[in-house]
């Protein structure tokens, strides 16, 4: 099966990692990976921040990125939904609306993909210790993405997955959210990492760099002894022995 | 983000962020609410369908309040009460004082109600020597304490059973330990005497019944029946969207207010009232008034695609699961409707430019919308009326400009790696370090981008 890859800005920038493990998971699944390396974002973060015509140019370059693609996967669910729900503001019966209407039925999200469209949740992976799933407010409630995640990391060798109070409350990170109100978005993130430390897990797993690079950002201040891990990285870990 | 309401907010809310006492109590109180709706949704047979419904009738109810409110008045009229039209707070308060005048009151007695929040009713009237005695408990624990509402639902929230036993201890000088129970039983005693002593009753009302000319009252004292029925006069001040079309329609919107307010099946005290005493019967006032309060409402309505904020029963639904709200509290958003329905409304009864920094202030994680029973979009009336403060002009220049920027950018690839990742963390640092606060580090950026190491990889696999 032939895919095409999006890798958000930010996982572009700050997790080059992150983009080669999703593809070499998706090339372990048995697909053909394609990555057009003139993609750049979905405008999210302008849409987000109520900049809607900017939002539109940066989106409308997306379609254009994407135009042939039957299947476009992304390890991102916030920017798997910012196309298949944002887009409808931006580009309901405008020029691109059909363009658009195709590609928002062509996306997914990594795991919602994997285990719903190639029906495959092992692949070798192996993690000593013990995680939380942190549940991603865009993978739970815009993409309604839940088990999919959980069901791949039970198929993870060594790790133990444990569940945290209020696991699918919000991290605090929100974008332009995080630096506005950087003192609610800090109180949110300490009380993320205080619930999965007090099931003394070893990682907190999600579907979403952004939620992880804010976790990350909270836990490296305080020096904590925890690690945010996107789920891409730890299907990719271990493969040594395989 | 530079008003002063907005400040007061940035300021106000990072302070309660990490109270953590009031975590503490805020999480043991939402976390008791909880589990009671959890369990109280088990009701239902098809939730979806009947939050779908309450959505729709409230549809239609907005489409059509030109001709459902004159049906309402007709009907209560017809029933012998009267209904006085409120443009805003002014008139509200002056029609209020005329009947009180009128009636030579010195002391009222008030039942829990947003609205007299709103329009400031308590401190109009102590401003005319009137005295007003709040009969719900919760508003009464905050009156003694000079505050307002913590919550539109359970004004209290903020507060132990302690800090309440603390109060009622110096108050009162009950036991310092007092349990609830006993907390309860002094405030019914000091309250019994209040219902008997007081010239008019004031309400709000949680429905309009446009077909019968009736006003709904929910609540779980019985305090609302005793204001509504021994005093002389009974003004109720409504909001003109509570409105409903039908009494039928309370079998959908009773439990559904209900589960999704405290989580109990059906609220303990649900009382219709349509007009005053009648020919032969025993009690109630003898004069009745509804107040059809607009106060900003109807620009709301103006919004095509946001007047969906009118369709909100306040059944505090969305407080409870916001996480934003939970961290900084009802008092900080120094509005009368805090949490996510007040972030919605307030920018459009009270002014974009001053509030819209409550747009702002979400994390847009959707749990609003994923709770709200009668399914308001709210994730999405955020991000419009953030669209609309672009629009209007009201953003800082910088980020304008930082848009604009950002656009250009992420249209062209090149541009994006034009910088290396050394200088992206020297530019990070130098414009974030501040707004990213001191609790966090800043995240670094990679030496090089994935793009550009693929297309490097590329090259390479091609050359061999
Ligand atoms: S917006 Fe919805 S959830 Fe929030 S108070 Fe109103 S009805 Fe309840």
């Amino acid at each position: 099966m032939q895919v095409d890859l999006f890798i958000p800005c930010f996982i572009d920038q700050l997790y080059p990692t992150t983009a080669f493990n999703t593809m070499k998971v998706l090339e372990k699944a048995g697909c053909k990976v394609n990555y057009n390396p003139e993609q750049t974002c979905c405008g999210q973060p302008a849409y987000n921040a109520g900049f809607w015509d900017e939002a539109k140019l940066v989106g409308n370059k997306f379609l254009d990125d994407f135009v042939d693609a039957k299947y476009i996967v992304s390890p991102s669910a916030s920017c798997t939904g910012m196309v298949k729900n944002a887009y409808n503001d931006l580009f309901t019966n405008s020029m691109v609306h059909n363009q658009c209407r195709s590609i928002q039925s062509s996306i997914h999200e990594l795991s919602d993909f994997l285990v719903n469209i190639i029906k495959k949740d092992y692949f070798g992976a192996e993690l000593e210790g013990r995680a939380v799933y942190h549940d991603s407010c865009s993978a739970l409630r815009e993409c309604r993405i839940k088990e999919e995640p959980r069901q791949l990391l039970a198929n993870v060798d060594g790790l133990e997955l444990v569940a945290m109070r209020d696991q699918d409350t919000c991290c605090g990170f929100g974008g332009t959210f995080a630096v506005k109100f950087q003192g609610i978005s800090s109180a949110m993130a300490e009380q993320k990492v205080n619930n999965a430390l007090a099931m003394d897990a070893n990682y907190i797993i999600s579907t979403d760099a952004s939620c992880l690079l804010h976790l990350q950002a909270y836990i490296d201040k305080q020096n904590l002894p925890i690690k945010a891990m996107h789920l891409a990285d730890v299907l990719a870990n271990g493969w040594g022995n395989v | 983000m530079s008003t002063k309401t907005a400040l007061d907010f940035v300021s106000a809310s990072e302070h309660k962020a990490f109270d953590l006492q009031h975590r503490k109590v805020i999480n043991f109180n939402i976390d008791r609410y909880d589990n009671a709706v959890s369990n109280g949704l088990k009701q239902w047979n098809n939730l979806e369908n009947a939050k779908r419904k309450a959505h729709s009738i409230k549809w239609r109810v907005m489409e059509n309040l030109d001709k459902l409110l004159p049906e309402f008045e007709a009907n209560f009229q017809k029933n012998g009460g009267k209904v006085i039209w409120a443009n805003d707070t002014v008139e509200a308060q002056r029609e209020i004082l005329t009947i009180l005048r009128r009636v030579q009151a010195k002391k009222i007695v008030k039942s829990k109600s947003m609205v007299t929040e709103e329009i400031e009713l308590n401190a109009f009237l102590e401003n005319n020597q009137i005295q007003s005695v709040e009969t719900d408990l919760g508003e009464y624990i905050v009156q003694l304490l000079g505050q307002k509402p913590y919550h539109i639902v359970t004004p209290a929230m903020h507060l132990s059973l302690a800090d309440i036993a603390k109060l009622f201890h110096e108050k009162f000088d009950t036991p310092e330990n007092a349990t609830a129970e006993q907390l309860t039983l002094k405030a019914r005693e000091l309250l019994r005497e209040e219902y008997l002593l007081a010239d008019v009753g004031i309400t709000g009302a949680n429905f309009l019944i446009a077909d019968t000319g009736s006003i709904a009252i929910t609540e779980n004292e019985g305090n609302a029946r005793l204001s509504t029925s021994f005093p002389k006069v009974h003004i109720a001040i409504v909001g003109i969207e509570k409105l409903i079309p039908s009494i039928n329609d309370l079998d959908l919107y009773w439990p559904l207010l209900a589960n999704h307010g405290t989580g109990q099946r059906l609220t303990v005290y649900n009382t219709i009232l349509s007009g005053p005493k009648r020919e032969g019967e025993s009690d109630g006032p003898e004069e009745m008034y509804v107040i059809l309060l607009d106060n900003g409402r109807t620009d709301l309505l103006a919004q095509k695609e946001q007047r969906q904020g009118l369709y909100c029963i306040r059944c505090g639904a969305c407080l409870n699961a916001c996480p934003i709200y939970k961290n900084v509290g009802g008092h900080s958003y120094g509005t009368t409707y805090s949490g996510p329905i007040g972030s919605i409304i307030t920018p459009h009864m009270k002014g974009l430019q001053e509030f819209k920094h409550l747009s702002y202030a979400s994390s847009l994680c959707g749990k609003c919308t994923e709770v709200c029973p009668v399914k308001i979009d709210i994730q999405k009336m955020l991000l419009l009326n953030r669209r609309d403060s672009v629009k209007e002009g009201f953003s800082p220049q910088v980020e304008q400009w930082g848009w604009k920027t950002f656009a250009k950018v992420a249209i062209k690839r090149n541009w994006i790696d034009f910088f290396n990742g050394k200088w992206k963390n020297f530019f990070l640092k130098k414009f974030f370090t501040k707004a990213w606060g001191s609790k966090r580090t800043l995240p670094p950026i990679a030496q090089t981008s994935f793009s550009k190491q693929w297309k490097e990889q590329e090259k390479k696999d091609k050359t061999y």
